[in-house]
């Protein structure tokens, strides 16, 4: 029977390209080809305030992505927030001193950790911690201040015309 | 105003007994599909119909869908400076969103409103009766067949429809609008997640898939054995199917990706 | 007919009773089928013939009354038992009922290969004896929307006999054929009943027909069996009814009108509201 063969052919042909397009958006697409969770090896780091720091946001050094925020809990004891970094295997020499800052992709964009290793001899052990680490840019605090300092040195040089604020 | 409470009153009261007869079918395929396991070729012949002869619609539809998001996207983000992000718009707003829902829509039109029409007319035609008269279950060589097929089509439709809108998305951004070609692609493979988005993205086209076969056997099994009744039907298993897909997209959406 | 012995009996219904929403269709009904004979059923459009066939086949329950096929209650037994019996009985449907996706080969192959494990080779062979009994061997390919109401029907009744059933039941085989079909389609229901010692249930209005070509026959009326006997009993019955449908006379017991409000006070009333 042809068009029983022809069928079961189309119909094998139509389970692979559905197959193929889910390979291609697992490999192509998604970040599961660059580095999974799996073969990494994990640093913690404690900060004063994360921000926006999500869960699963990057960690670069130098710009290059080699990992991965795996966790953000609040630590009760020193009140901070405790960080656990997952980097990938490969990138497991970083020095003892390197240092971590929260910072903001663009303006608006997403917050990611920046590494920037020191100088040290030794290096980070799988579960060490980051000593050196610097808390999130957090805009409205900036703002904040920048008014309050505004104000302050109004108040302080000279009498802003009073009739053109509303 | 009595009237008006009567009219709620004995709509919600269709409702709940459709709810009803149509779980009860759901339990009669359920238990009508392990006698497929020794009859896959039913199964085959209905992957054709209902997988194979969609996926020109839903491969053009990706496409098209893909580059109007590729030009869209563009247009906005040129603005900001952060035309570099397209391809992470477009490859998000696919899997989690566009994929799923409008696969599953174009579905309900194109395989689900045929099961019904097929299924309402064998019924109308005394198919499914004399079927049971040769003591052979429709359930069994009729319906779990077909709900099978559209179960598991769906999700590699909806697979295919997320793939190829990321494609017209790349022709457009990159081909058309010069977009960085690498930029197009790890910004989108920075930001898309495997288990978050497409994992999520899949779960949510294997729901719509269960719901849309659900409704597209039911409405042809239920149907009024009447030219009428099947065109009802058939009309009922669009509107169903689109108002089930929207809903369970909104409850879905906010199961996995809404810390609400 | 004479207290037949059960075993003589292919079919059993006592005390049937059965309804369509608030319409009563049977009220209190006995029918008996005997054993390789061939028995109609009469009785004027509307009267639930076809929901008696369905009942006799178990798609249908009654509210009360029993039917027994072969002496089993066909309500009441097993789904393994009920899918058993069914293959002991075939039902004719008016429509013929055939698969529109499969040609007519496949059609009559379809209940052996449902039920049957039978090689390719056999399976072609017995189908073709199948088509071959209804004439139409040489339509085999032919899709079941290419065949004539009437060709259409021999393929159904080449698809009942594939599996060799004790039991046909004709639902209307001959309304709307030409007459030469209609002699074709009594003939095939005469030979097949004799020469595989069958048992044929026909319900019909083709009062000539059926009384050219069965055993026995049962009138019904109003949910009830008015009358029975041979063709020949009933020919010379005293009953008005009977007389009535047998001699196709427009009015009589069963009236020409539909029951309505008197016809002058009903054009006056059209007149008043003006």
């Amino acid at each position: 029977m042809i068009q029983k063969r022809t069928q079961e052919i189309a119909v094998g042909v139509f389970v692979a390209v559905g197959l193929a397009a889910l390979v291609m958006l697992a490999m192509k697409v998604s970040n599961l080809s660059s580095l999974s969770d799996q073969d990494g090896f994990e640093v913690i780091a404690r900060f004063e305030d994360i921000g926006g720091l999500k869960e699963r946001a990057p960690v670069t050094v130098a710009g290059v992505r080699i990992g991965r925020v795996k966790t953000v809990v609040y630590d009760d004891k020193s009140y901070e927030a405790l960080v656990t970094l997952s980097i990938a295997s490969k990138h497991n020499q970083l020095p003892e001193d390197t240092s971590a800052s929260i910072l903001t992709a663009g303006l608006l964009g997403e917050q990611y950790i920046a590494l920037e290793p020191g100088g040290a001899e030794t290096m980070l052990k799988p579960g060490g911690e980051i000593k050196l680490t610097e808390s999130a840019f957090i805009l409205e605090r900036m703002v904040g201040r920048f008014l309050f300092n505004k104000a302050a040195e109004g108040t302080g040089e000279s009498k802003a015309p009073e009739g053109a604020a509303p | 105003m009595i009237d008006w409470f009567q009219k709620l009153g004995s709509s919600s009261l269709a409702l709940f007994e459709r709810l009803g007869r149509g779980g009860l079918f759901l339990m009669r395929v359920f238990s009508a599909i392990p006698s497929l396991v020794s009859r896959p070729r039913l199964v085959i012949i209905q992957l054709y119909s209902v997988g194979v002869l969609s996926m020109m619609l839903i491969v053009i539809s990706g496409l098209n869908v893909g580059m109007v998001l590729g030009l869209q996207g563009y247009n906005t983000l040129v603005d900001f400076g952060a035309e570099e992000s397209l391809g992470q718009v477009v490859a998000l707003s696919l899997v989690r969103e566009l994929g799923p829902v409008v696969a599953a829509l174009l579905f309900a039109g194109r395989a689900g409103s045929a099961l019904t029409a097929e299924i309402g007319l064998m019924k109308a035609t005394e198919q499914l009766s004399g079927m049971e008269m040769m003591a052979v279950d429709p359930m069994k060589r009729v319906i779990a067949p077909r709900f099978i097929a559209a179960v598991i089509s769906m999700p590699l439709l909806a697979t295919m429809f997320s793939a190829m809108g990321i494609l017209g998305g790349y022709f457009v951004g990159v081909g058309l609008l010069g977009v960085d070609s690498g930029a197009f692609w790890s910004q989108m493979q920075g930001k898309v997640d495997f288990y978050e988005d497409i994992m999520n993205g899949l779960v949510k086209s294997i729901v719509f898939g269960f719901v849309a076969a659900w409704i597209a056997v039911f409405e042809g099994y239920d149907a009024a054995p009447t030219t009428e009744g099947v065109s009802r039907a058939t009309t009922r298993t669009v509107v169903h199917t689109a108002f089930a897909v929207l809903g369970l997209d909104f409850i879905l959406t906010a199961l996995m990706f809404g810390s609400v | 007919m004479a207290e037949l012995h059960d075993d003589a009996l292919m079919v059993k219904i006592r005390g049937l009773c059965f309804a369509h929403g608030a319409r009563t269709i049977f009220d209190g009904v006995d029918i008996d089928i005997p054993r390789g004979k061939i028995t109609a059923i009469m009785g004027p459009s509307g009267t639930g013939k076809t929901t008696l066939l369905k009942i006799i086949g178990g798609q249908l329950a009654p509210l009360a009354g029993s039917v027994l096929v072969e002496g089993e209650d066909i309500h009441h037994v097993s789904r393994d038992n009920l899918y058993r019996l069914r293959k002991r009985m075939s039902l004719l449907f008016q429509t013929g009922a055939l698969f529109t996706d499969l040609t007519v080969f496949e059609n009559v192959a379809f209940p052996l290969r449902e039920h049957t494990r039978l090689p390719e080779s056999m399976l072609r062979d017995l189908v073709l004896m199948k088509l071959q009994v209804v004439g139409l061997r040489g339509a085999r390919d032919l899709m079941p929307t290419e065949l004539s109401g009437g060709m259409a029907r021999r393929v159904a009744l080449a698809r009942a006999i594939a599996l060799d059933p004790a039991m046909i039941m004709y639902d209307e085989p001959f309304t709307g054929q030409d007459p030469i079909t209609v002699g074709v389609i009594m003939q095939l229901i005469r030979m097949l009943n004799d020469a595989l010692g069958l048992t044929s249930i026909i319900v019909s209005h083709d009062v000539h027909e059926l009384s050219q070509i069965s055993d026995y026959m049962y009138m019904m009326a109003a949910g009830k069996i008015v009358g029975h006997g041979t063709p020949q009993e009933l020919g010379h019955s005293g009953s008005e009814w009977i007389r009535q449908f047998m001699g196709g006379l427009p009015d009589g017991p069963v009236p020409f009108h539909y029951p309505a409000t008197d016809y002058a006070q009903d054009l006056l009333a059209g007149v008043s509201a003006r």
